[in-house]
């Protein structure tokens, strides 16, 4: 062989054995650190763990019931609030998408995206907690809710526009008014994007705490108040985990095993409702 | 031309005639509703952009006395003391440059071959599938969960490499909060390139092929030359969520309020002064620096992404 076309060969080769080693290595910190979360975890947690209230420093023991409590509560208001609006702007991008007013939407709903979460924390402190004068997980649940739209936005839209054309027609060619067409053709073929969007941004405000840090601030007792402060897992996970304790950051361990688990779930959930309903398309 | 302009004004005489003469009360019902049914989706939109403009004008109008009292002296005061009411920011400026940039620096080799193997060599099939979910769970992790594993690992680590190099062993600072940071932006990275790749013309690639390139060549060549704009842009809304994550470089970064000496040294960005220093704000020119600083992020945010989405819609258009 041609020498010049066997330094090809071999560049080539090294090349490709360049990218696998730098994929495997770049796989290497979720190993890590999975491994290491179940490992601190597994040992954190029994049942006490999760009807206990933490205890103070020194003692044996003590649980996270107060954070599964508020973050169940935070989350739950903030779906409340941000699945329907979510599901209806999607709806709006996908089926006025000539509109000019669209485009400015979607525009926003890109930065809304890309806004850092302390900043909406910010915010509503701003407009929330300052006002009214106390922490609250009403204003959390806000903040969350505001950080969960985009998600489900964009999901729903994407799978609105994935319908074809040709059923609306269909529709709309038996009489059928465009807003009914909408209602009951449209948005029910659309289901599985607007659920899988709304799970999946569940999981990602999870573990969200820089917007709960001025606003539900966290609570050491239970609370089903919501006008009240209230604790959640992040919150927890980072107020323990900066203490020098080694109990409390064994609490910490098994919180973010708790949370890790969940956000797992969530994510096998989605994948699940994605793969079976695409198959109506 | 005039049978489309007699036939439009016939069409709108009749829908008039069928709103107007009210005989017609059910397909006036249906086009009012039909009408109702648009402006109220249209104003859920604009509700959005409401939200996106109050946002800005609240920040802007609660960092007017900060603006007042320190004016540009704010981006290039090196003294932060609150009791003196003296707020200068470039500490935090510099901090949140270096991290951001070195975790960029750290993390762009590693996400560029992650798209490319998933991208170009391995599009399909069980091995992408494995690597694709393996990319998204990294993303998936909270930021909190990754700056506890990087106190309790990264930290040690990162300590035992300064004893050896003689520096001050701190073990937090710039270089921890990059290490960290460059693993949660890289997913982010991976998931954009990976989606720009995919829009490389097959006909380009072919051809460079029954021209007896190799793969590498194509690669070089071919593909990256293609999408080296699209590249930019991913790597430029890397930055921007490198430059607005907070809860792990707190945790990471040390908390000094000076100038960052080395890599090595603790600092502070200006995401992490906010969140370690907000709720304990008590003056109102104090409170009001903390928010210029969260205004200054939105702003700058807001620009990376705005640019970088644009970069990448054109890139698709093309």
């Amino acid at each position: 062989m041609d020498k010049l076309l066997k330094l090809r060969f071999y560049k080539d080769k090294l090349f490709k054995s360049g990218i696998i080693l730098l994929t495997l290595l770049s796989t290497v910190p979720l190993l890590l650190i999975l491994f290491y979360i179940v490992k601190q975890g597994i040992t954190a947690i029994n049942w006490d763990f999760f009807i206990n209230l933490p205890k103070p420093v020194g003692e044996k023991g003590g649980g996270i019931l107060n954070a599964l409590i508020g973050s169940g509560i935070i989350i739950f208001i903030a779906s409340l609030i941000a699945i329907p609006f979510g599901a209806i702007a999607g709806l709006y991008l996908s089926e006025y998408s000539r509109d000019k007013l669209a485009y400015w939407v979607g525009l926003c709903v890109d930065v809304l995206q890309g806004i850092p979460s302390i900043v909406l924390g910010i915010i509503i402190y701003l407009w929330i907690v300052k006002p009214t004068g106390r922490f609250s997980a009403l204003s959390g649940s806000i903040a969350l809710a505001i950080m969960m739209l985009p998600p489900i936005i964009k999901s729903t839209e994407e799978t609105l526009k994935l319908i074809p054309g040709t059923i609306k027609e269909a529709s709309l060619s038996l009489g059928v008014p465009y807003y009914k067409t909408i209602l009951r053709i449209i948005l029910p073929m659309g289901l599985s994007g607007i659920i899988s969007g709304s799970i999946l941004s569940i999981s990602r405000v999870a573990g969200e705490t820089a917007p709960l840090l001025f606003t539900a601030f966290g609570n050491p007792f239970i609370t089903t108040n919501i006008l009240k402060p209230m604790s959640s897992l992040p919150l927890l996970i980072f107020n323990y985990a900066s203490s020098p304790y080694d109990e409390w950051h064994k609490l910490a361990w098994g919180a973010s095993f708790v949370l890790i688990m969940l956000i797992l779930f969530l994510n096998i959930v989605t994948k699940i409702l994605e793969r079976r309903w695409k198959i109506q398309f | 031309m005039r049978n489309l302009k007699e036939a439009l004004t016939m069409r709108f005489e009749y829908k008039n005639k069928a709103i107007n003469s009210k005989e017609n009360k059910k397909l006036y019902n249906v086009l009012l509703f039909e009408k109702i049914f648009q402006k109220s989706l249209g104003l859920i939109g604009i509700i959005i952009v409401i939200i996106l403009i109050s946002i800005f004008i609240t920040l802007t109008v609660t960092s007017i006395p900060s603006i007042n009292h320190l004016g540009v002296k704010f981006l290039y005061g090196k003294a932060w003391n609150p009791v003196t009411d003296e707020y200068g920011a470039l500490p935090f400026l510099i901090g949140t440059l270096l991290t951001s940039l070195l975790a960029l620096i750290i993390s762009t080799p590693f996400a560029l071959s992650t798209a490319i193997f998933l991208g170009e060599y391995y599009p399909k099939g069980l091995v992408s599938n494995i690597f694709k979910n393996i990319i998204e769970l990294l993303a998936s992790i909270p930021s909190v969960i990754y700056g506890f594993w990087g106190m309790v690992i990264l930290v040690p680590i990162v300590r035992n490499l300064e004893l050896k190099l003689h520096v001050l062993p701190y073990g937090v600072g710039i270089l921890t909060s990059s290490v960290i940071l460059s693993i949660m932006i890289m997913p982010y990275a991976v998931s954009l390139s990976r989606q720009v790749i995919s829009m490389v013309p097959p006909a380009l690639k072919e051809g460079a092929y029954s021209l007896g390139a190799t793969r590498f060549e194509v690669i070089r060549k071919i593909i990256i030359p293609y999408i080296r704009s699209g590249l930019f842009a991913a790597i430029l809304l890397a930055l921007g969520r490198a430059l607005g994550e907070t809860m792990a470089v707190t945790m990471l970064i040390g908390n000094s309020h000076y100038i960052p000496k080395s890599i090595f040294s603790p600092g502070n960005t200006m995401a992490s002064v906010i969140a370690n220093e907000f709720t304990e704000a008590t003056g109102s020119v104090y409170l009001s620096v903390l928010i210029e600083m969260g205004l200054l992020l939105f702003v700058v945010t807001t620009l990376i992404n705005i640019l970088g989405r644009q970069i990448i819609k054109r890139f698709i258009l093309h």
